[in-house]
């Protein structure tokens, strides 16, 4: 099937403007009438909450975590895009919407990049507003810097917590909501089914994490805000609790899964250190720009980093890419360590690092100067190394981080499901294969704040309010459905814990659907997940009961449906046979190890369609169009 | 693997509080932690426990976890009387076995105070400080139609000292080492956040009311300047922010 | 009133009537040290107290106004906090708190009765043995009334022992009483926490230093 992604037509530049004209409106008086269902509340979920909470709408809106403002969105370090041009370098809508669809590889549709970038200074006007303290210049302006190989300075940021100070922002106004009773908060609560009513989403069932009880919220519309689904890899940059679990119970339903292989690596994450291992930390890459990234010349080093003299140092990235150095893109520079560690030059536990030095800078700049520009870094990487990396190299290895890849929307950001939404890291609309710096939090609020509110509105207004109640016999059903399904997990009582079978995953697809990806690797894959699967389902072994807090029966549901979804993501990943943007497959790569992308044959997005258990997906193709700039090649020589 | 010695593992003796509900009666149980390393951090050592539990057939310790990095602020476990473990701006997620010794006991207890009932073993409902949030931790600022973010500056100091403010992550922590188990080191940060900020002034005497008012009525105690928040708090959140409180509720009568 | 209702606002006023007993026991500390003047010294200002009359009750109807309400807040402040506090932790372990900040209430309750029991001696004089005339001839012969009490031991230890309580009581008092009332940042925090147990530690030797210098034989006829 051919997919349509609804954009609005004409000039690109004024897609957004005519669109929010030609939308339908819901009528105020009716608004109240509407039950709205928020699930996640991160920066997409708590924005669109609190923003349909104040129009008027009646939203519930929940958690997996205790509070709304532990979404793992309060981890972003960096900071957020806007092109607000206030250095007046030059930045513009039109130049960050040119980086965005440069950056994702010319694997984005255009109108969403371009909205994108037109709402993105009313986010920071949004943020200011609420009392998000941005860093700010001595006159007392916003300050910014320049981010993810950017040429202007459009990157605002608080501190290193960014991310943090945004959503705490999302969160206030989610909490003054929740004050005025426009919307109900559910915290510590797990969405384990779309309830469907004559094909439209008009329900969730949940379970309630505290008591156990399995109940269904119906509503007339289903907001899906549920972040992103890294920890596929089982090691990543996520928090514990970030899982696929929401989109792909909807998935499961019928909505369509974009993109699933698109997701992204960051280089500078502290190396994994034991298999009890249970996240990577990132640190920002910022300290490529003072540190030398090397590893041992030699096979089996067995010295000390510092006894090691200049003569048997590889500083590879210096060498192989010679402009760009240590700062060379993060597929790239990612790519090059773990080669640099396949080839049994990696340093630390297990061989996977490579050494970040500061020595040369130390050196050339004092201490107190790297100290000032990283002292908070080096602190961190102290206390979860216990090296002090003034004095001996810090270890650095990339990590899975973030997912480009998620639920087909179209420009109303609705799924193929009528009345089933989807926001923020859980869609896949705007970052193609490849997501730039600062631009997720600037997405996430986007489609909150400035989307949705408008965007919601052309289906409600179309359909009538409170069509489906609790007692719906498909809302019955769903519950029966899952009831079965926990017990099902519950009843299995084997040998190995949900953490084993991560593991057993985290092998799998980091080893070979990871930063580098073949026919070979990933038909590996595909022949080893059924295999982890049935394992699961025959050796599970949770213990406890349903009705009480039971977090490994949280972990298990978490863990089969990562399972299932690696066998997605292989596929796709193994369609796609061009690389592009974060999707590496190495049988196609420019002499530099540069990504070699196929517009003939792939310049579309990939949204699979749920067959049925052990069937095949189907794969709906959403051709890409390109009218305001045109494809050309990436280039970072 | 070069430049890296292997470490030799540890084994502890854990001393765990387990409760199996809000209104059932809690123990110690002691748990043996074996095979830790130096780079387990506090979370892995108990997953490890943990994993052990499950394959024994018995419950595992319940405790609150998330991001693993300190900044959500979920976790919650009182190490050695010390929530947090008392490591200068450590959570206990970040704090890492190299800091205790081979054959050390622990004692682990989950946050104590009125205001946060104990869900399981080590997870305490914290549901109060999103209420004090609720009562006023905002500006009523409407979604759209926000004035340029540059039309007014914001002198960087008090740019600064409202992110010294922010940092807070919401663990609780200032609660659960208060001997009065008051929420005064959480609530003043966020009135202190708001009270540096042009934005917040307009709501500056009735948000310090309703917070206040919110905090003693859901059970937190007065503060006595006891500081102990201070000292267990992960984000170094300085007790200035109190005092900071009680100049804005005084202000907030004029 | 909201203010009374108010956990900060109850503070304060513990504060305000602090900082009034403050003053008390530094004005009480320098007429006291009128003793080391001389005999004379302190009978002449103990005289020039009694000659104000009407002015005299003002005032302690005001003392002791500042004294009702501080220990009336004082308990039910807490009471409330041991309430919201009820369970302890296996190895109580403290970073900042302090012995002082954690007595405060019973450091408070021995002064209450340190006050009971000063003020029936010196005030009431319900002591005949030292001074039989001191009920009728106001103020009399302060000087012989504090030299006799003081050079019985008892009475003496008992006050050097009030007056360590006092210590503590205001080594954490003073510097609780600027963060209470908002009048404290982190860069003058430690410095009032250093004055505040300076100041104690004056009112601790300064006083005690009455009843000791008697006891030794320094002060006497
Ligand atoms: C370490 C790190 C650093 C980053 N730094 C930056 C940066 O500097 N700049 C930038 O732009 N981006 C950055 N990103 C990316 C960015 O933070 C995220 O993409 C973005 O915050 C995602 O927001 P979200 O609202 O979509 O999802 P999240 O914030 O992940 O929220 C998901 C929500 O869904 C809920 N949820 C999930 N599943 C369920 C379920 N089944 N039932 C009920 N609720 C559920 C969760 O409770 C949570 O509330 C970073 C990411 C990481 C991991
Ligand atoms: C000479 C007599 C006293 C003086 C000079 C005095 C002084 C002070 C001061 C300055 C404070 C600090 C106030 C603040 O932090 O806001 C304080 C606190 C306190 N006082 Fe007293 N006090 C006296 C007697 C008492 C008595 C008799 C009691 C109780 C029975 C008492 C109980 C308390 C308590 C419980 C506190 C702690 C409350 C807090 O720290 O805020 N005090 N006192
Ligand atoms: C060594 C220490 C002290 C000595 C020698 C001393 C002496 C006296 C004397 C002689 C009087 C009676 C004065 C008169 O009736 O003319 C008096 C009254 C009083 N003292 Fe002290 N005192 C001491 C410490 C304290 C302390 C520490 C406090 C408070 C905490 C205190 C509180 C009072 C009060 C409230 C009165 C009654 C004042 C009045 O009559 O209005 N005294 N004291
Ligand atoms: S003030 Fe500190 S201890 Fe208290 S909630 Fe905030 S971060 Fe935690
Ligand atoms: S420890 Fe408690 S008493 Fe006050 S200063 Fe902190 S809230
Ligand atoms: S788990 Fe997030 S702060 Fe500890």
């Amino acid at each position: 099937m051919i997919l349509d992604g609804k954009c609005p037509t004409g000039p690109v530049e004024k897609s957004w403007d005519k669109h929010r004209f030609d939308m339908k409106l819901v009528n105020p008086a009716n608004k109240r009438k509407y039950k709205i269902l928020v699930v996640g509340t991160g920066l997409a979920g708590a924005s669109a909450a609190a923003s349909l909470g104040e129009l008027g709408y009646n939203v519930e809106a929940f958690c997996y975590q205790d509070s709304p403002r532990r979404a793992h969105s309060i981890a972003a370090q960096g900071g957020i895009n806007a092109a607000k041009n206030y250095p007046n370098d030059g930045d513009s809508i039109l130049r960050l919407y040119y980086d965005t669809i440069k950056g994702g590889d010319f694997r984005s549709r255009e109108q969403d990049v371009w909205r994108l970038a037109q709402v993105s200074n009313e986010i920071i006007d949004q943020c200011v507003a609420q009392g998000v303290p941005f860093a700010r210049d001595y006159a007392g302006y916003l300050d910014n810097r320049s981010f993810g190989g950017a040429q202007v300075s459009r990157t605002f940021y608080a501190r290193g917590q960014t991310g943090q100070q945004l959503l705490l922002g999302a969160y206030s106004a989610l909490s003054r909501q929740i004050r005025l009773k426009t919307v109900k908060m559910f915290p510590r609560t797990e969405m384990l089914d779309l309830v469907l009513v004559d094909g439209e989403a008009k329900g969730i069932t949940i379970r309630d994490l505290v008591t156990g009880e399995i109940r269904v919220h119906a509503g007339d519309a289903v907001l899906l805000c549920t972040g992103g689904y890294a920890n596929v890899f089982n090691l990543s940059t996520n928090a514990r609790g970030c899982s696929v679990t929401a989109i792909w119970k909807a998935y499961r339903k019928g909505a369509f899964f974009a993109n699933p292989c698109y997701t992204q690596i960051h280089p500078t994450c502290i190396p994994q250190a034991g298999d009890y291992q249970s996240k990577l930390t990132l640190m920002s890459e910022s300290l490529r720009n003072d540190g030398r990234i090397w590893v041992p010349k030699n096979k089996g080093e067995k010295r000390a980093a510092n006894d090691i003299p200049e003569d048997d140092r590889d500083y590879y990235l210096e060498r192989k890419y010679p402009s760009f150095g240590n700062l060379a893109p993060r597929d790239i520079s990612s790519r090059a360590a773990k080669e640099a560690c396949d080839d049994g030059r990696g340093v630390g536990p297990g061989g996977k690092g490579v050494y970040l030095d500061f020595r040369d800078s130390i050196k050339r700049l004092g201490e107190h100067v790297i100290r000032e520009r990283y002292g908070n870094l080096f602190e961190m990487y102290e206390r979860i190394t216990g090296e002090d990396g003034y004095k001996v190299p810090m270890r650095i290895y990339p990590a899975s981080h973030y997912a480009m890849g998620g639920l087909w929307v179209d420009y109303n950001l609705m799924s193929n499901i009528p009345g089933l939404f989807v926001l923020g890291e859980a869609n896949f609309s705007v970052h193609g294969a490849n997501r730039l710096g600062a631009s997720a939090l600037m997405q996430g609020l986007a489609d909150g704040y400035f989307v949705i509110p408008y965007t919601v509105a052309p289906y409600l207004a179309a359909s009538k309010p409170g069509k489906a109640k609790e007692d719906h016999p498909e809302c019955k059903k769903s519950i029966e459905d899952v009831k079965a399904f926990t017990k099902k997990l519950l009843s299995i009582n084997g040998k190995e814990t949900p953490a084993d079978f991560m593991r057993k995953l985290g092998n799998v697809t980091w080893n070979n659907v990871g930063m580098g990806r073949s026919k070979e690797s990933l038909t590996e894959a595909l022949a080893k997940i059924p295999g982890i699967r049935e394992e699961f389902w025959k050796n599970l072994k949770v213990s406890g009961t349903e009705l009480e807090v039971n977090q490994q029966l949280e972990n298990a549901g978490r863990t089969i449906d990562f399972i299932e979804f690696a066998d997605l993501l292989c596929r796709d990943a193994l369609n796609r046979d061009e690389s592009c943007g974060a999707h590496f497959r190495v049988e196609h790569q420019f002499a530099d190890g540069e990504a070699k992308r196929d517009d003939a044959n792939f310049s579309y997005v990939a949204a699979w369609g749920f067959k049925g258990d052990g069937v095949p997906p189907e794969l709906h193709k959403e051709p890409l169009e390109f009218n305001l700039i045109k494809p050309a090649v990436r280039s970072y020589k | 693997m070069s430049g890296h010695s292997e470490h030799n593992t540890k084994t502890l003796k854990l001393i765990v509080w387990r409760q199996a509900g809000p209104d059932k009666p809690g123990r110690f149980e002691t748990y043996t932690a074996k095979n830790i390393t130096d780079h387990h951090s506090f979370l892995e050592m108990l997953d490890v426990v943990n994993e052990d539990l499950i394959k024994e057939g018995k419950e595992p310790i319940v405790f609150d976890h998330d991001c693993r990095e300190g900044i959500c602020g979920v976790c919650s476990q009182v190490v050695n009387g010390v929530p947090h473990g008392g490591h200068e701006r450590t959570t206990v997620c970040q704090l890492h076995m190299r800091l205790f010794k081979d054959g050390d006991s622990i004692y682990i207890e989950p946050w104590r105070a009125r205001a946060f009932p104990i869900i399981k073993d080590l997870m305490v409902d914290r549901g109060a400080l999103d209420r004090i949030i609720q009562a006023g931790g905002y500006t009523s600022a409407h979604t759209g139609g926000s004035p340029d973010a540059n039309a007014i500056p914001i002198p960087r100091h008090d740019a600064e000292y409202s992110m010294d403010a922010a940092e807070c992550i919401g663990c609780g922590a200032c609660v659960a080492g208060c001997p009065n188990g008051a929420a005064m080191l959480f609530t003043g940060a966020k009135v202190s956040q708001f009270a540096a900020l042009p934005q917040g002034q307009v709501e500056a005497a009735e948000r310090v009311a309703n917070m206040l008012k919110e905090m003693q009525d859901c059970g937190f105690g007065n503060c006595t300047n006891h500081y102990e928040c201070e000292a267990a708090c992960p984000k170094g959140i300085n007790v200035k922010f109190i005092a900071r409180l009680n100049r804005e509720y005084l202000k907030s009568l004029l | 009133m909201r203010f009374l209702s108010s956990s900060v606002g109850r503070k304060v006023l513990m504060a305000i009537t602090g900082f009034f007993m403050l003053f008390f026991v530094t004005v009480h500390l320098l007429g006291n040290s009128s003793i080391f003047i001389g005999p004379g010294a302190l009978n002449t200002y103990a005289e020039k107290l009694h000659s104000l009359g009407p002015l005299v009750w003002i005032f302690r109807g005001f003392m002791f106004l500042m004294l009702a309400v501080h220990v009336f807040f004082g308990i039910m402040l807490t009471l409330e906090n041991s309430a919201a506090n009820p369970s302890k932790y296996a190895i109580g372990r403290k970073l900042k708190a302090t012995f002082a900040s954690e007595t405060m209430i019973w450091t408070g309750v021995l002064l209450l009765s340190f006050l009971v029991y000063h003020l029936l001696q010196f005030t009431v004089r319900v002591t005949p043995d030292i001074m039989p005339d001191a009920v009728a001839n106001r103020p009399g012969d302060v000087y012989k009334m504090v030299l006799g009490s003081f050079r019985i031991t008892t009475i003496s230890l008992v006050y050097v022992a009030a007056m360590a309580t006092l210590f503590l009581h205001l080594s954490h008092g003073i510097q609780s009483l600027f963060q209470t009332v908002g009048c404290s940042n982190d860069k003058t925090l430690p410095k009032v926490t250093m004055v505040g147990k300076l100041v104690s530690a004056l009112f601790l030797v300064g006083y005690s230093a009455i009843p000791v210098l008697i006891l030794a034989g320094i002060l006497k006829n």
